[in-house]
């Protein structure tokens, strides 16, 4: 690890002038972080301690969930609000990890989190383009089984490995940001970038700029949610495919649906094709199924990694019809 | 402002990059704590934060100022066994012993959880708020703790009994 400063930030303007220098990262709980620095992949000069700022998780008048960035994960998913009204968040959120590191993770370092793709790790002995850039990507001839296969690039075919984002994703969540440029908002799904020919930015966000909130709308429909994640083993491993969905009917049909995947490319995928689809459709296993097939099509499998396509719409369709359930 | 551990006050390390980990094995000699993988995947350096599970090996020590922590030394007095130690004894808990003051420490914690209506993986109804510890239920809680030596069941059985002997 290399040597850097520690300073806890009192508020938002300390954290923000201390984090806009050169070098400078947030920390929060240090669950990727720290093993990040311990393996010299990130080698920042200076460390701004941020889990003192907002962990609040406040219900507004609007019907809003204002989630501070510093909450921890687990504070988030055992909350009553986010069980009641959120399901698909809190089953995110315990689906992923371990729950030690549940209790230490913050939401504002999860969103931030960085790819587990192995080439990425192992500097010793891989190319990586979201390491080094330019480097080259030995994923992409490589052993790519749980690579992406929606939104690659040829320099990039990592995937994002949060859960809870992908939640978060289909939950139409606003992420509230400060820097040195004043507030601004913007949707979830606008934060994480797609690889193109500089996978070594994974979101859009400007240097200093600091993750202080997210927002959760009033989302009636998604007391009607869930989320499922497909793994190598039952517990504690990154998702092959996940799917966080919610769903409202109106007699046989689809009313509305937001819906959202995991493990399928480099950010959260928002899967906007399906929902325009399934839109006033019959909420039946063949328009699942279809609505399925008309957001992967675009899908663009690497040598190991193609049964990710069909795993992908087999999961939709599992998720969709259980939300359909009680009334199909 | 210093770090309680055990109910003792300890300074900060003045370098940043000591672990909470390397702080209580190297620096305090309270090498009860494990370090197993060093990156977050084993659970073996699992320690109690104000009463919260968390992995000693993740956590920088600076970030603990001002907070408690209890290891495996500090959950009984001096020469005491915690009843769920007894209970590891007397179910076989163990082989090499290696994970077990993880896994005691993890157990404390997510007992703790479950009593507050913290949700797993596998609970069904989220409105739940006294979540009853099952097989799979506590199983898929510990599963941030390996056991090498495949000493699972009576790591089960141990905090069972444990759990259902501290409800009496």
């Amino acid at each position: 690890m290399n040597l850097f400063t520690y300073a806890r930030a009192n508020d938002i303007t300390d954290a923000v002038r201390l984090g806009s220098v050169d070098g400078a990262r947030y920390l929060g709980g240090g669950t990727n972080l720290v093993d990040l620095m311990r393996e010299t992949i990130e080698r920042p000069n200076a460390l701004v301690d941020v889990t003192g700022l907002s962990s609040a998780i406040d219900e507004r008048e609007d019907g809003s969930l204002l989630i501070g960035a510093a909450a921890r994960n687990t504070a988030v998913a055992e909350h009553r609000s986010v069980k009641a009204r959120y399901p698909m968040l809190a089953r995110a959120i315990v689906a992923g990890a371990s729950a030690q590191i549940r209790n230490m993770a913050t939401v504002g370092g999860n969103l931030l989190q960085r790819t587990r793709c192995a080439y990425f790790y192992d500097e010793d002995g891989s190319r990586c383009n979201k390491r080094e850039p330019g480097q080259g990507c030995d994923a992409i001839e490589g052993f790519n089984r749980i690579h992406a296969i929606l939104g690659a690039s040829p320099s990039c075919v990592a995937t994002h490995p949060s859960d809870m984002c992908v939640a978060l994703a289909a939950l139409d969540a606003v992420v509230h940001l400060d820097g040195s440029r004043g507030k601004r908002t913007m949707p979830l799904t606008d934060l994480h970038r797609l690889p193109g020919d500089h996978p070594e930015t994974d979101t859009v966000l400007e240097r200093g700029e600091l993750i202080t909130a997210v927002e959760l709308p009033s989302l009636p429909l998604a007391r009607r949610s869930t989320y499922r994640k497909v793994r190598d083993r039952a517990s504690y491993a990154f998702a092959l495919i996940s799917v966080a969905a919610a769903l409202e009917l109106d007699g046989g049909a689809v009313k509305d649906v937001r819906l959202a995947m995991g493990g399928v490319a480099h950010k959260p995928w928002r899967a906007l094709k399906l929902e325009a689809f399934l839109r006033g459709a019959p909420a039946n296993s063949e328009s699942f199924r279809r609505g399925a097939a008309e957001e992967l099509a675009d899908a663009r499998p690497l040598q190991h990694n193609a049964f990710k396509v069909e795993l992908a719409q087999r999961t939709i369709v599992a998720v969709l019809t259980q939300l359909a359930g009680d009334t199909l | 402002m210093p770090i309680k551990i055990n109910g003792s006050f300890v300074d900060a390390p003045s370098d940043p990059r000591v672990s909470l980990l390397d702080l209580l094995r190297e620096h305090l000699q309270l090498s009860g704590t494990k370090k197993g993988c060093n990156q977050g995947a084993c659970g073996a350096c699992t320690v109690l934060v104000d009463g919260d599970r968390i992995l000693s090996c993740l956590a920088l020590a600076v970030q603990f100022e001002g907070r408690s922590i209890t290891t495996i030394e500090g959950l009984a007095p001096s020469g005491a066994l915690h009843p769920l130690q007894q209970a590891f004894i007397e179910h076989d808990g163990f082989q090499c012993g290696y994970c077990t003051p993880g896994q005691i420490c993890s157990a404390v914690g997510m007992l703790e959880e479950a009593s507050r209506g913290v949700p797993s993986h596998v609970t069904g109804d989220l409105s739940v708020d006294d979540i009853t510890l099952t097989h799979d239920e506590l199983r898929e809680r510990m599963s941030g703790n390996l056991c090498r030596c495949g000493a699972y069941n009576g790591i089960v059985d141990a905090i069972t009994t444990f759990h259902a002997e501290a409800a009496q």
